[in-house]
């Protein structure tokens, strides 16, 4: 009977504690959606509800055409084109020459290894604000302001790609390489042909955080463009500001559209995302 | 022993280095025009009078940095980054680790309610900033709103448990976040605690995986509540991530930016309140095109992120030498 009484109150005190997880949980988590949220409900508001003074959440009706009186507002066509030209290159680039040296670091013998793999190293502990101003100069003298080289070039190679790889292909067994070089099999057509298909999820987690943040860059996109021609998505949102003024539904629907391709792509590949902060400890 | 002979091992050796180099050569060719050089460079550049505005510079010796040191802006600069670091660092890290305590435990949903939490941090910083610019808006911001009514509520609350002679115990006066330079750190610490959370939170994840099971359940054995067992296991042993963590915050504090420049419309805030080292950098080299100056404030920059870097290295390799 007090065996059953205490197995009663055992029972109830944990029920009663997972019931207050899943609401501190879940309280929590819409705290931080609540910006979301609001962004995206201000963004389908006619003028008169924005500048009410009390809490309405949803508009009486949703107002899609803000989203188009937006886009078109401001030259955001372009300024989409330029951040996925700009986001893929350098994506696209990043991969290639930093599995190549990556590929060196991990599998070759060669005079100066150490030494220039902590000179690489090296950079990662150098703010880049360090290197802005030379590198401002040097792109003016290249006669490279207001152009895609500009934002593409500078940006193409990382240490922290390099460093990635480089782990994880010394993760691939030695023995592998070796039989496959004495058999004949050149060192490239080994890169090409087992590393990489073995490296994809490095390859991916690679990728992905060159990608978004390449998209999110500002304040060298910033100092580079001159003209709405070359601005990226972030840098037109600023200059977008100044143009809409107080128009707070429109700004909204802006901000939505220019967070969308990365948030759809974050939850595309969350586990790859997640996984890959967990390993690097990485800090944008 | 089968010695391979010294010639051959050269010959390959040598082989093998030119291979290696060709592999190097993109990343060496991108990195040494645009990282190697230019950090020489801008030690250079930081003893000039660095004008782009005319051919010859002037070499001025230690100038640049003294006239930093002692201009009072760049002074605020480093207080308003201080209060910054001290202001969001331990809310960001304390908050990480308990959802991080919580969503480890086994319950449904996980998944979506770490996204939920992870959100923030990958989305721009401009278009999120953005969005809280709206939310600060003295009028018609969700900030305000949502202040007032809380106010109305407890008014009304301790109106009626007072039997009416409490009324209007909390006067909410409305405040212009944006607007007036008293709120500027703090605006920017309720957005970097709610951007940086989520990640703080992931990186605890992996932490507490490692900490071996064994112990919970031994201490659960020996009676000790999820209390106990939360500050005298989890919290001892995950230590180096809480630290790992703190100093990449920190690091991370010093380099703020955009959030200032889009908040404030690219204003430093009302009176330099918001005004912060990058800031200061980004001020004098493209606003006032001083150069040389600029780039001695950003060698400050390096030297305060370096000891940082330095001490978080000297923690780690202790870290790795206790481990094995």
């Amino acid at each position: 009977m007090l065996a059953e009484q205490q197995m009663w109150r055992y029972r109830f005190a944990k029920t009663f504690r997972r019931g207050l997880l899943y609401a501190v949980l879940i309280a929590g988590a819409l705290v931080m959606m609540l910006p979301f949220v609001w962004m995206v409900t201000s963004s389908i508001k006619a003028p008169h509800e924005i500048t009410l003074r009390t809490i309405q959440w949803l508009p009486a009706v949703p107002q899609w055409e803000n989203y188009k009186v937006a886009w078109e507002a401001a030259p955001f066509d372009i300024y989409f084109k330029n951040s996925f030209i700009i986001a893929l290159t350098v994506m696209g680039l990043d991969v290639v020459f930093s599995a190549l040296a990556a590929y060196a670091f991990a599998k070759l013998n060669f005079f100066g290894k150490n030494f220039l793999f902590l000179l690489f190293l090296g950079t990662m502990m150098i703010p880049g604000e360090v290197m802005l101003i030379p590198n401002y100069i040097t792109m003016v003298n290249f006669g490279w302001i207001d152009t895609y080289a500009s934002l593409i070039v500078p940006w193409t190679v990382s240490v922290f790609s390099i460093f990635l790889l480089r782990q994880f292909f010394l993760s691939i067994p030695n023995e592998l390489f070796e039989a496959a070089i004495l058999d004949g099999c050149g060192k490239f057509a080994y890169l090409i042909k087992v590393m990489l298909p073995l490296s994809k999820p490095a390859l991916v987690t690679v990728m992905l955080f060159k990608f978004i943040g390449s998209w999110n860059s500002f304040l060298w996109v910033l100092i580079m463009t001159n003209t709405p021609a070359m601005r990226t998505i972030p840098v037109g949102l600023t200059y977008f500001v100044s143009d809409v003024g107080a128009y707070y539904n429109y700004l909204m629907a802006a901000s939505t559209f220019a967070m969308a391709p990365i948030l759809i792509l974050f939850l595309l590949l969350q586990k790859q995302f997640i996984q890959g902060i967990a390993r690097t400890g990485l800090k944008g | 022993m089968l010695r391979i002979p010294a010639q051959m091992k050269t010959k390959k050796y040598w082989k093998e280095t030119l291979e290696a180099y060709l592999y190097l050569l993109p990343a060496f060719t991108i990195l040494g025009l645009f990282s190697f050089y230019p950090v020489v460079k801008s030690v250079y550049m930081s003893f000039f009078d660095w004008s782009l505005l005319r051919d010859t510079q002037y070499f001025v010796g230690w100038e640049n940095y003294e006239k930093i040191i002692g201009d009072p802006v760049f002074r605020r600069a480093i207080m308003n980054t201080a209060r910054y670091v001290i202001g969001y660092v331990p809310i960001s890290i304390a908050l990480g680790l308990i959802v991080a305590v919580l969503l480890n435990s086994k319950i449904r949903f996980r998944g979506p309610l770490r996204v939920a939490f992870f959100l923030p941090w990958v989305t721009s910083s401009v278009a999120i900033s953005m969005v809280w610019r709206w939310i600060y808006n003295q009028h018609y911001g969700l900030l305000n709103m949502m202040l007032a009514g809380l106010a109305n509520a407890v008014n009304t609350v301790v109106e009626f448990v007072s039997f009416g002679h409490l009324s209007e115990v909390w006067q909410f006066s409305n405040p212009n976040w944006l607007m007036e330079p008293q709120w500027t750190i703090i605006n920017l610490v309720i957005i970097a605690v709610w951007q940086s959370l989520g990640y703080n939170m992931v990186i605890f994840l992996a932490g507490l995986q490692n900490i071996p099971h064994e112990l919970y359940e031994a201490a659960e054995v020996d009676g000790a509540s999820p209390w106990q067992s939360f500050w005298k296991i989890t919290l001892p042993l995950i230590s180096p991530t809480t630290f790992f963590i703190s100093i990449i915050s920190i690091i991370g504090a010093f380099k703020l930016f955009t959030e200032v420049y889009v908040l404030y419309t690219g204003r430093p805030g009302p009176v330099n309140s918001g005004m912060t080292i990058v800031y200061y950098v980004y001020r004098n080299a493209f606003e006032r095109y001083r150069m040389g100056y600029a780039s001695a404030a950003a060698y400050i920059l390096f030297a305060i992120i370096f000891v940082f870097t330095l001490v978080q290295m000297r923690a780690s390799k202790r870290r790795i030498h206790y481990g094995s």
